[in-house]
């Protein structure tokens, strides 16, 4: 079969960005955050794309995408909250903050609201212990975070 | 006989000159530098525990089993990563060492089921053996938390992480529950096989091994070597056999019977019952790998198509009627006999096999000097790699390649010409695209966009598409390129070759009308491209060209294999490894058929009939007078047969219906026989037209030698007894002593003492070499006692290298109005030249039926879609198959495979032939491609014929035969 024809708009655009890419040493993270960006994930059709443009096995553009928790296969929410796990915000009720996120977003890790305004993800440290507990939305920083800072977050996002 | 264990050294040997000696446990070892620890400890005789490390991949230092200590270093580093140096005192056990392992263990086992008893992998894994290497006695922290291992969590709910079992490919299952994530299957595919179709997804406690983005096996890019399998230390990844049948508890060594790559297997066994086929690392062809054919696609063996009595008989309308060894052979030498008595000497004749060992090989072709006493013998190497035969022996003195395998690894500039190794010889291919990742630079000369152009981590420097037929052409411009530019070896030359005949090449190849832009026209390839390509193959270092069919089947076979040779010869690439001039022959033998004088001009060893000298070897020991006359070719005792004065054939192991050029001419040749003897493992083509059929044994059911692309005499060993009762060579034995010849040979080494007596280039070969060495490559005699790796190293085997004109001339075969296309053919990985075999084996899964490429443009001027059923038709006849669209062929090409009886490909070829081998142009034929609604008259009427001709009359079993 030819390209031409099973080529889905996806594959010409996921074909494209590598392809403006590909002459970046070490060029697969890159194109991957560009797919991101543009899809607000990275299917499989862009995948077998970057492949073909950077002349690697499938498998491999699958197997580097799957390390990085921050690449993802559906899209997600239209805003994201990262609520820190790790160590630090651990000792400072890390675990009780994770469990009242959940009850007010009404969803779980990896989820997302179903109006699909908000995605929970956990991340494993954010640089901001001194303020912990610590999360993320989007790109904007949060620090000393407590149940009523998220019900805030939720409500700014519409969720 | 019990299994086979090789001592694996856990990491790749170092090709170091330079020592290093250290002390392992006490003991001084002095190994190459750059040698790891783990492989200097095992050279030691002391085995570190290990679980990712083999010494078939790059060391990886994960599993973190193999830990040592070093006097005077910190910590405890990885054997496998840290390589030697002077003086260093390792310790390999102590109890810090025993702590950690023990750690290392617990951990992989507490994901690991408990199932030792009923895995398939029982007695047959490193786990296992690890667990036991370690001392680990318990595993504390129990199966309650996280794991692969169930589908049920303990409060039943269903477990995300575990993962069923993929059994999508036919040979072998993958069952995620029992994997330890050590990435060896991963690392094998990639450095070992070059598809890179696996991957470890996730990370962390996440991570798995994962075929494509999470596929089936059956849907990734797999192509089913076996390599993970056999790197598995686990039973993750197991040959479904081993499920079925259990652990093998003997090996026997031999070779494998697909392609001239010449594989050598250790074929396991439990009791008489074949279990597997696995690569043998000593093996100097394959070093440890496999393809999907070697590997896996043995099944025929056991098929129940496969005839194991003998038939006859008298007409071909008639029913098969089953008859016993004895009435088989008398019945055959009665009917030769009366044949010849009516219709003089010269009306019989026989075909050996390309499939069949050097020692059958030999009997046919001594059965039909000295039984029949005439020389009409020819082999289908005449449809093959006759050209290269005339080509080497008249430009080098030799009929054979120049070099081995293990010369790749030397090459820095690659030329592939008319060959798919990917799908044809795919061992050679994973070793070839092992050496383009480290660097080599590849130019591709073919008609169609082949896998080598452009795939994983490589891609061609050059690829030049050229128009069928005009391979003269392109291989000259490549020269007046390096001619004009001043680019050739004139040292190399002056001193090897005849100074004479390079002027008048030189002054022959210089002439414009050669030159790139003159031939652009023509070929259809890119002047500036050609000329890169000339450049880089002149200039970029060691210069390799590797060739198949595609330069032998044509009008001009002979020339272009002759252009090749002036070529290698012009820029100084002969004599040495990394360079030189192989042809990758197709099938496993066939460079053993020409060697055993199955051509009707020559004797065994390549000597010419006329030759006084050779004739009196052979009258001496066969105490007949041999013709000084050549006997006839396939064609030509086809074209005899038609006119009536070519009455019988033995034909040993080769269809030619399938095989051979035009079809319709072939059927008309074998009906106008009265004694056709089909000597095969089934009722293939060619058998509907036979009266007699013989039962033949495979490969796994005799002793012999193969001899491989490289000149490789290789051992085939007996694996279990003939199915059919005889082996191959003791049926031609039986026959020729039917027919009142005096032959009593009790083994085919007995009949390789014959060889070696009368061949010089064979002298030094005995099974007892064999046996002691392994394999070796001729010549093998008192000047080169363990053979000749590489060829023409001081001087060619001629004397002075001969440059010859190549002109170019274009072939009749035209495209013209009716016929504006070019149908070349090819193959397909998992499916074997006319697929006897491998279209009873689980790899039709891969390719079921004979597909037909064309370009989009032609597709839709034609009004063809994706998947239509069309006619292809040719001058010669048509037949239909289905039709893919992809821009792999250039517009005006179409292209399509041999490997099914129902397409039969060969009712579209042409009789035109090379000019000096009759080898038949297969690659290239003038056709139209139209939309068909049902398959074609001729197909239909052929497909009822078969079905008629292979009617069997079961005979009463009879006690005492």
């Amino acid at each position: 079969m030819t390209d031409e024809q099973t080529e889905s708009e996806t594959h010409r655009r996921a074909t494209e960005i590598a392809t403006g890419l590909a002459h970046l040493e070490g060029p697969l993270l890159p194109i991957l955050h560009a797919v991101q960006h543009e899809f607000g994930c990275v299917p499989e059709d862009a995948i077998r794309a970057i492949a073909k443009v950077l002349n690697l096995g499938r498998a491999e553009v699958h197997g580097t995408m799957t390390f990085y928790p921050d690449y993802r296969a559906e899209p997600g929410g239209a805003h994201t909250l990262k609520l820190c796990r790790a160590e630090a915000c651990q000792s400072m009720g890390g675990d009780a903050l994770a469990d009242e996120a959940r009850r007010i977003l009404g969803i779980d890790f990896h989820e997302t609201t179903a109006d699909g305004a908000l995605t929970l993800e956990p991340v494993y440290c954010l640089g901001l212990c001194a303020c912990a507990p610590a999360a993320m939305l989007d790109h904007e920083v949060h620090g000393r975070v407590t149940a009523e800072t998220i019900g805030r977050i939720a409500e700014g996002v519409g969720a | 006989m019990t299994l086979i264990h090789e001592t694996d050294y856990g990491t790749p040997a170092s090709r170091a000159e330079e020592t290093v000696t250290l002390t392992v446990d006490g003991f001084a070892v002095t190994v190459p530098a750059g040698t790891s620890i783990m492989r200097a400890a095992v050279e030691a005789g002391i085995e570190i525990p290990k679980l990712c490390a083999t010494d078939m991949l790059d060391a990886f230092g994960s599993c973190r089993l193999c830990l040592v200590e070093i006097d005077g270093r910190n910590g405890t580093p990885s054997s496998c990563t840290t390589p030697v140096a002077e003086g260093l005192v390792v310790r390999t056990q102590t109890e810090r060492l025993k702590q950690l392992r023990r750690g290392v263990m617990e951990l992989y086992i507490s994901d690991h089921p408990l199932d030792c008893l009923t895995c398939a992998a029982n007695g047959d894994c490193e786990l296992q053996d690890q667990a036991g290497v370690v001392g680990l006695r318990a595993v504390r922290y129990g199966y309650d938390g996280d794991n692969h291992v169930f589908p049920k969590t303990r409060d039943g709910a269903d477990n995300f992480k575990y993962m069923a079992k993929d059994e999508s490919n036919p040979y072998f299952a993958y069952d995620p529950s029992k994997c330890i994530v050590c990435s060896r299957c991963v690392r094998a595919c990639e450095e070992v096989q070059g598809t890179f179709a696996l991957t470890i997804e996730g990370r962390g406690f996440e991570s798995r091994v994962s075929a494509g983005m999470h596929e089936s096996f059956l849907n990734s890019d797999c192509v089913s070597c076996g390599a993970c399998v056999q790197a598995c230390p686990t039973g993750t990844l197991m040959e479904k056999s081993v499920y079925e049948i259990g652990t093998p508890d003997r090996s026997v060594v031999t070779t494998c019977a697909y392609c001239g790559v010449g594989c050598n297997f250790k074929a396991e066994l439990r009791g008489d019952e074949l279990v597997r086929m696995v690569p043998y690392r000593e093996g100097k062809a394959n070093r440890g790998h496999s393809c999907v054919k070697g590997r896996f696609a043995f099944g025929y063996a056991a098929h129940p198509d496969r005839i194991l009595n003998p038939m006859v008989r008298d007409a071909v309308t008639d029913p098969w009627r089953e008859v016993s060894w004895d009435e088989a052979f008398a019945y055959v030498a009665e009917r030769f006999t009366a044949i010849q008595a009516e219709h003089g000497v010269a009306s019989v004749g026989g075909i050996t096999s390309s499939r069949c060992t050097n020692e059958e090989t030999y009997l046919v072709q001594k059965l039909i000097r000295q039984g029949f006493r005439n020389n009409n013998v020819d082999t289908c190497a005449r449809v093959c790699h006759s050209p290269t035969g005339y080509g080497l022996g008249q430009t080098y003195g030799t009929s054979a390649g120049t070099q081995d395998f293990d010369s790749v690894e030397h090459t820095d500039v690659v030329i592939v010409i008319g060959a798919n190794p990917t799908d044809g010889h795919p061992v050679f291919a994973s070793r070839l695209k092992r050496r383009l990742r480290q660097g080599a630079r590849l130019i591709i000369v073919d008609p169609r966009r082949i896998d080598l152009v452009r795939s994983a981590h490589i891609e061609a420097d050059y690829h030049l598409p050229l128009t069928p037929g005009t391979n003269v052409a392109v291989v000259t411009a490549l020269a007046h390129v390096i001619a004009m530019e001043g680019l050739y070896d004139e040292a190399f030359i002056r001193e090897r070759c005849d100074w004479d005949e390079f002027q008048d090449y030189i002054d022959f190849v210089s002439d414009l009308r050669h030159s790139p832009e003159a031939l652009e026209a023509v070929t259809g390839v890119p002047a500036d491209q050609l000329r890169g390509a000339a450049r880089l193959y002149a200039t970029g270092g060691n210069g390799a060209i590797y060739y198949g069919l595609g330069v032998t089947e044509h009008s001009q076979g002979s020339t272009t294999v002759m252009a090749i040779a002036n070529l290698a010869m012009l820029t100084g690439n002969i004599g040495r490894p990394g360079v030189g001039v192989n042809p990758l022959r197709g099938q496993n033998n066939v460079q053993g058929a020409c060697d055993m004088g199955s051509f009707p001009h020559e004797l065994p060893g390549y000597r010419h009939v006329s030759g006084e000298e050779v004739r009196d070897v052979y009258e001496e020991i066969w105490g007949v007078p041999i013709s000084s006359e050549p006997g006839l070719r396939i064609p030509n005792m086809l074209d005899a047969a038609v006119e009536g004065t070519f009455k019988g054939i033995y034909i040993q192991g080769e269809d030619i219906l399938q095989s051979d050029p035009n079809t319709h001419h072939v059927q008309a040749g074998l009906a106008a026989m009265d004694c056709v003897v089909v000597h095969d493992l089934f009722l293939n083509e060619t058998a509907n037209y036979a009266h007699v059929f013989l039962p033949g044994s495979t490969f796994l059911e005799k002793d012999g030698t193969f001899t491989n692309a490289e000149r490789r005499i290789n051992r085939v060993r007996e694996v279990i007894a003939p199915r059919n009762g005889l082996a191959d060579w003791e049926v031609t034995q039986r026959l020729a002593q039917a027919m009142g010849l005096d032959w009593s040979y009790g083994h085919p080494s007995e009949i390789m003492d014959e060889i070696s007596r009368t061949t010089p280039t064979f002298t030094g070969v005995s099974y007892d070499l064999l046996d002691e060495v392994g394999s070796v490559q001729w010549p093998c005699n008192e000047k080169a006692p363990l053979g000749t790796p590489v060829m023409h190293v001081d001087g060619f085997v001629r004397g002075k290298g001969r440059f010859i004109r190549t002109e170019y001339v274009a072939t009749d075969e035209r495209t013209g109005p009716r016929f504006p296309l070019l149908l070349t053919t090819g193959r397909f990985l998992s499916q074997y030249n006319v697929g006897a075999q491998t279209r009873r084996t689980a790899n039709v899964i891969w390719h079921e039926q004979d597909i037909l490429e064309i370009h989009p443009h032609d597709a839709e001027q034609r009004g063809i879609g994706e998947g239509d059923l069309v006619t292809l038709a040719s001058r010669a006849g048509e037949t239909s198959l289905k039709a893919t669209i992809t821009d792999r062929v250039s517009p005006g090409v179409v292209y399509t495979t041999f490997h099914h009886p129902d397409t039969q490909a060969n009712v579209i070829t042409t009789d035109f032939s090379d000019w000096a081998t009759n080898c038949p142009e297969y690659k290239v034929t003038a056709v139209q491609v139209t939309p068909a609604s049902q398959r074609t008259e001729w197909q239909e009427e052929y497909a009822e014929h078969a079905e008629l001709s292979r009617r069997i009359i079961e005979r009463e079993p009879v006690h005492g035969d």
